[in-house]
Formats: structure tokens, sequence, C-alpha cells
């Protein structure tokens, strides 16, 4: 069946330096930088960006960073958890929101 | 690739060969040695007589490279072990690597490991864990612990749900006790000399993780949880060998996994990995480059002594090493060794 996503796509990735190879070595070693170790550790980035890759529901990156999570060693609770917390903060953002609502039920209502 | 049953593959390593045979959509092993500059790939000596004394275990993992379980048979002789000991009597080889199958199945373990130690080698046992449980092995720590054998076990996580799905229903639990009594001899304890290194390998189609860093989850986590100690955690990348690839091959992510450990292949990795330092023993006296060329029937070099019998230092200390699509498991990343990551 055609789809807009493919999951041989993502190794295509490298394809986006064409066109502007100067951005895409930034963004690159922006990217490396970022997901290196630090003041936190790879495993706990890569958990970040699959939690990240949930609330932005981008296939490609919850492809890469599952993978990403088993190789730095996290376990199945451990991604499960994060997902948790982006499905929180996403449904939190929509409740959150419902206090614009209150406003405008006090305000336009008896 | 024609069809095969899964009972098919296990039991016919031409076959696993045949599968692992180079393609065109990835460069051979034999290549890449080449495009690095260490063709020929050659050992560099041999520090390390890797003795598999047999099939048998009484578990049956699914990741197991040499298939191992109950149900298996094969099991080092008396006399297969007096020709290793030979081999170890006669040349300057400091090291022996025992592994199975669980080896403490093997009846004659004991009285090898014995005599071995009487030789002045340093010896490991790879074990397990679960088979200590057992009452006829009650008193094996402290025959192991008086000849300071060094024990790598295997745990592949620090948690039941993941080891369980790994190595069988209840094996966490009766590895954590394991481990806890080896504790209590001594082993993995500072200052005592008994050394006791952890093995994690990954729980799946998946390159392991930076040995440092799971070595410190593994410390912290089997401490607060257990009060469990241990010296060292060796990470181990999963072969795509026997019942691994067939499970590779069943989630038809053999490709994907093989190119995962291509694009992986570190040249630094490949100038260490064990197989240039240690000569592989078969249960039944036959000679391999590694545990893991034992496993697909690939013998060392068709010109070289093809049996410990006729163990020829000379001959088998600088040798051609023999490749295929698996060894780009030893290279991938940190590198992968029975000894764990080659860089980390």
């Amino acid at each position: 069946m055609e789809t807009y996503y493919k999951p041989e796509d993502l190794m295509k990735f490298g394809e986006m330096e064409k066109g502007d190879k100067e951005l895409w070595s930034k963004f690159m070693a922006y990217y490396g930088a970022v997901f290196a170790e630090g003041k936190l550790t790879a495993r706990e980035k890569a958990l970040i960006a699959l939690a990240v890759a949930h609330a932005v529901q981008c296939p490609y990156c919850i492809d890469a960073y599952s993978n990403a999570c088993l190789e730095q060693g996290s376990n199945e609770g451990e991604m499960t958890e994060a997902i948790h917390v982006a499905c929180a903060i996403r449904g939190g953002a929509s409740l959150v929101h419902g206090v614009q609502m209150r406003n405008i039920i006090d305000k336009v209502k008896f | 690739m024609r069809i095969f049953e899964e009972s098919e593959l296990f039991a016919n390593s031409e076959l696993q060969v045949e599968i692992l045979q180079p393609n065109e959509r990835w460069t051979s092993f034999e290549d890449k040695i080449r495009e690095i500059g260490l063709h020929p790939f050659q050992s560099t000596g041999i520090e390390v007589l890797q003795i598999n004394v047999g099939k048998v275990c009484n578990q049956a993992c699914r990741h197991c490279h040499v298939n191992a379980g109950p149900d298996r048979k094969e099991s080092m002789s008396a006399e297969t072990f007096k020709l290793c000991l030979n081999v170890l009597r006669i040349n300057p080889i400091p090291v022996v690597d025992i592994t199975g199958g669980a080896p403490e199945l093997n009846p004659n373990l004991k009285w090898f490991i014995h005599e071995a130690h009487e030789l002045g080698k340093h010896i490991i046992l790879r074990c397990n864990l679960t088979s200590l449980q057992d009452d006829k092995f009650v008193d094996l720590p402290y025959f192991l612990a008086e000849l300071k054998v060094e024990i790598v076990g295997s745990l592949p996580y620090f948690s039941g749900d993941e080891t369980d799905r790994q190595r069988g229903e209840g094996v966490f639990n009766k590895s954590v006790a394991t481990l806890q009594k080896l504790n209590q001899i001594g082993y993995g304890k500072e200052n005592t000399g008994l050394l006791l290194n952890l093995v994690y390998n990954p729980n799946g189609a998946f390159l392991p993780a930076s040995q440092t860093a799971m070595e410190k989850r593994f410390k912290l986590e089997l401490s607060k949880q257990f009060g469990i100690e241990f010296n060292s955690l060796f990470t181990i990348t999963n072969m795509p060998i026997s019942r691994f690839l067939s499970f590779l091959l069943r989630h038809d992510i053999y490709e994907s996994y093989m190119q995962k450990m291509v694009s992986a292949f570190n040249p630094a990795a490949a100038r260490n990995v064990m197989c240039r330092y240690t000569l592989s023993v078969g249960w039944d006296g036959y000679l391999y480059d590694c545990d893991f060329n034992q496993m697909l029937e690939l013998n060392i070099s068709q010109h070289l002594p093809q049996h410990v019998r006729d163990f020829d230092w000379q001959k088998l200390n600088i040798r051609d090493i023999i490749l295929n699509s698996h060894c780009y498991g030893c290279t991938a990343g940190a590198g992968s060794s029975c000894g764990g990551a080659v860089l980390d």
C-alpha cells in the first residue's frame, strides 16, 4: 500500500545534505554534540528523545530511538514510562488550556 | 534462499554458513579486512586455549549459538581432556577458558580443572549460574574458590522479566541465589583474588550498550536489590548463528541486523578480536579459530593440524583465521569477545 512513511526512508536521511551541505553539516555537528555523553548520560538522552519522538509523532524518530534506547541498555519498563511522560505532557497541555475555556465561560456566562 | 524448517537450520551448520555467505548488499568481511590492511587475517599467538566441553545444558536460551540444551548428548570425554592437558603441559599457553553448554554438567570437569591448575594455568569457567543451584553441585563453588578459578556467569539483565524472557522461566531468581552464595564464599569481593565477572548480551536484535555504562548500572541495581557484588561486566554481541540466526530469519530482520553490524564495523576492534590470541577446541577435540566457527563447523585452515591430538605449536601459533559474515559481530562498535567489549 502506498504510504508517505516508508521505513527504508529513514536510511535516506543523509540525502538531506543535497541542496545545502553547509546547513546539513552544521545540523549534524549540533545533533552529534547534543546526544554525546554529557551531564546527562547517552542512555538518559535516548529516553528523552524517545518521549519527544512520541510527542511529535515522528515514526522515523520512534524507530530510531526505540532501537537506540535498547542499545543503550534501557528496558521496556523505562521506555514505556518515558512515553507516558510524553503522554502526560500532551494530555496536560490540552487540559491546562481548559483554563482558557473557564476564563471565557466566566466572562460571557451569567 | 531456499525454504527450510527451523530444526533443519539448527542441525545443519552448512545451511547456516550458506546463509552467512557474503552477498552484494554488504562488503564481505574478508574484503573489509583487506580495506584496513589486515589481510591475511592472522592470529598473533595462542594465549588462551578455549575448550568447549560439550553442548549439554540445563537451559535452552533463545540466543544460544551452541544450540545447547538438556536434550544434547555431546560431552568431552576423559580421553580428549587428557589430550588438552598434554597440550597445556608442553606449550606456553597461560589461560584455559572452559565453556559449553553448561560445563558443570560434564562429569570430568572437576578432575580437569584440578589437573590444569596443577600445571599453573589461569582457569576461567563460563557458568550459566543456575546449574550451581543443583544439589549435585553444592560443593563446586568451594572447589573453584580453592583453586582460584575465575567464574564468568551469564546474566543478561538485572531484572527477572528481561532475564527469564531470554534464558527461561525462573532463571533470574536461581542466578541471584547463586551469585549471593558466590559472594558469601568471597567471589566478587575485593582483595579475595576470587574473580566473578558477569556477561550481558542484548535481549534481541540490537547491539550491546557501552560496557562501562552497563557495568555501572548492573553494579548499582544488583547491589541495591540483592546485595550482590561482582568484578566486571562483559558485554557481548548476539551472533547470527543457530537459534539467534533462526530468530532473525523468522522475524525477517536478518538483513537489517547484518547491516547494523556491518555499518558499525570498527577497525580498532578488528585488530583486537579474541580469535587472534585464542585457539578453540571442540568437545570431540577438533580445532577451530573461535567458538562461533566451531558451531558453524568451520574448522581451522585445512593445511593445519585439525585435532588436539596433533597439536603443533609452530604451525598453529600464527595461522590464517577462517572468516565469514558472522565475524562482523565481533568487530561492531566497541567489539565483542568472550571477555566483553574489545574497546570501551
